[in-house]
C-alpha cells in the first residue's frame, strides 16, 4: 500500500475549474437540445401519421439500444467520411443531445399519454386555439408530471459527459487525464474528480427542485 | 496501406461481442449479490445501516462510470493487489451494478403492501422468514422488468471498458476502424451488434411490465 499525495492535484485547481466549467456548459447545452428533441420525438411517436410514428420510434429505439460511446465515435470519426467534419466540442454536444433526447422523448411521451382526453376536449369547448391547447393543456401538465424522471435523466446526461473525454474534449475527465499525465498521481486525481462529480450531481439535483417551483408553481399551491 | 473491411473483421468483432456479454453477465451476478445486500440494508430498519447503504448508492450513482473504472483500475495497483485489468474492471462494474440494483430492489420490496409484513408478523413468522416467504416472492415480479432494463444499460455501458483497454466489442471496433479506415461502416456494424443484443431484451422488459400492470 502506497501513500496518497494530493498536492499535485490540488495545486492545479485552475485546470480543474476549467474542466468543471466546460462539463457544466456542455451538459447544459445538451440538456436544452435534449429537451427540444425529446418533445419532438414524443410528438412524432404519438403522431397520427404512420411514417412519422415510425421515425419517432426508430429514433428512440436505435439510440436507447446502442452505447453512447459508439454513437459519439460514429459522429466524430464516422461523419468525416461523409464529408462532415466536426470539432470535438460540437460533436460532443450533438452526440449528447441526440442520446439524451431519445430517453427524454420516451419519458415525455408517457407524460403526454397520461393526460386525460377530456382535458383536451374541454379546452376545445372553451375555444382555445390549437397552440394554446398544446402549450397549456398538453405540454405544461405533461412536463410537470414527468419532471422528476426528466431531471433524473439529465443527471445521467451530466455523468455521460465524462465519456466525451474519449474524443479529447477537455472537460473534467479530460482535464483529469491531462493532470494524470503531469503528476503521475493517477488514483488521487480520479478520486478528486469523483468527489467533484458527486458535488455537481448534488447541485444539479437541488437546482432541478428549485426550477420545479419556478416552472410549475401550481404543483405547490396549498402545500 | 489500409486493409479492406472484410468478414474477417466482422468475426473479430463478434469475438469482442462475446467479451461484452461476458463482462455484463459477471457484473450482473456480482452486482446482484451486493445489490441484494444493499437493498436489505435499506429496508432492514436500522437507521445507521440504511444510511450507509444510501450513501454508497448516492456516491456510486453520482460518479460517472468511467471515473469508477479509472479508480478501480489504479486503486487495485495502489493497494498492491496484483490482478489483471479485466478483473479490476469486472469488480468495478459489479460495484456500479450493485448501486443501481440495490436501489431498484429496495423500491420493489417497499412496494409490497405493508399489511403483508404486519400479517406475517402477527402469524409469528421471524423477520428472515417474512422476507423469504412473504416479501421477496411478491417483490420479484415487480423487480424483474426494471432489472432487465438495467441489464440492457449494463451491456451498453461495458463499452466504456474499451477506454481502459479491455478488448470488448467497442475496442475491437476501434482496432478494426484503425486498420481499415472505414470508421462509419465499422461503428455502424458495432452499433448493429449492440442493437441485436439489447433490443430483444428491451422488448422483453417492456412486455413483462405490461403483463404486470394488466
Amino acid at each position: 500500500m502506497g501513500y496518497l499525495d494530493f498536492s499535485g492535484v490540488l495545486s492545479r485547481t485552475d485546470l480543474l475549474l476549467q474542466g468543471v466549467t466546460l462539463t457544466v456548459e456542455v451538459s447544459l447545452v445538451a440538456m436544452f437540445f435534449a429537451l427540444c428533441l425529446g418533445v419532438t420525438g414524443a410528438l412524432l411517436s404519438l403522431s397520427r401519421l404512420r411514417i412519422l410514428r415510425f421515425v419517432g420510434l426508430a429514433y428512440v429505439e436505435a439510440i436507447r439500444n446502442t452505447p453512447f460511446i459508439v454513437q459519439l465515435f460514429m459522429i466524430y470519426f464516422g461523419l468525416p467520411s461523409l464529408g462532415l467534419h466536426l470539432e470535438p466540442i460540437p460533436a460532443a454536444i450533438i452526440a449528447m443531445s441526440i442520446y439524451g433526447g431519445a430517453y427524454t422523448s420516451e419519458i415525455i411521451r408517457g407524460g403526454i399519454q397520461s393526460i386525460d382526453r377530456g382535458q383536451i376536449e374541454s379546452a376545445k369547448a372553451l375555444g382555445m386555439s390549437p397552440y394554446q391547447i398544446f402549450r397549456y393543456v398538453i405540454l405544461q401538465p405533461a412536463l410537470s408530471a414527468v419532471f422528476l424522471s426528466v431531471s433524473a435523466q439529465f443527471i445521467l446526461l451530466l455523468l455521460s459527459s465524462s465519456v466525451v473525454s474519449a474524443i479529447s474534449v477537455p472537460e473534467l475527465t479530460g482535464i483529469g487525464n491531462d493532470i494524470q499525465g503531469m503528476t503521475l498521481r493517477n488514483l488521487e486525481i480520479y478520486l478528486v474528480i469523483a468527489v467533484i462529480y458527486v458535488a455537481l450531481v448534488a447541485v444539479l439535483k437541488g437546482s432541478m427542485q428549485a426550477l420545479e417551483r419556478v416552472f410549475f408553481p401550481f404543483k405547490f399551491v396549498g402545500r | 496501406m489500409f486493409q479492406p473491411y472484410t468478414l474477417t473483421h466482422v468475426y473479430y468483432m463478434l469475438g469482442g461481442l462475446c467479451w461484452t456479454i461476458g463482462l455484463a453477465f459477471v457484473a450482473l451476478i456480482g452486482g446482484s449479490i451486493a445489490g441484494a445486500v444493499l437493498a436489505l440494508m435499506r429496508v432492514g430498519g436500522n437507521r445507521i445501516v440504511s444510511k450507509c447503504a444510501q450513501f454508497y448508492i448516492f456516491v456510486l450513482q453520482g460518479t460517472p462510470l468511467l471515473i469508477t473504472l479509472f479508480i478501480a483500475y489504479f486503486g487495485a495497483a495502489y493497494m498492491g493487489i496484483d490482478v489483471k485489468p479485466i478483473v479490476a474492471i469486472a469488480v468495478a462494474f459489479s460495484f456500479y451494478a450493485a448501486a443501481f440494483l440495490g436501489d431498484i430492489w429496495r423500491g420493489a420490496i417497499e412496494s409490497v403492501p405493508k399489511g403483508q409484513r404486519e400479517g406475517a408478523h402477527a402469524l409469528g413468522l421471524s423477520a428472515f422468514d417474512t422476507m423469504r416467504q412473504i416479501i421477496v416472492p411478491q417483490a420479484v415480479p415487480i423487480a424483474i422488468p426494471p432489472t432487465v432494463g438495467f441489464f440492457v444499460m449494463l451491456i451498453k455501458n461495458t463499452s466504456l471498458a474499451s477506454i481502459v483497454g479491455i478488448v470488448e466489442l467497442t475496442r475491437t471496433a476501434q482496432i478494426v476502424s484503425n486498420a481499415t479506415f472505414k470508421p462509419l461502416d465499422v461503428y455502424l456494424t458495432a452499433a448493429a451488434f449492440y442493437f441485436i443484443v439489447c433490443f430483444p431484451l428491451t422488448m422483453f422488459s417492456r412486455h413483462l411490465e405490461k403483463r404486470l400492470n394488466a
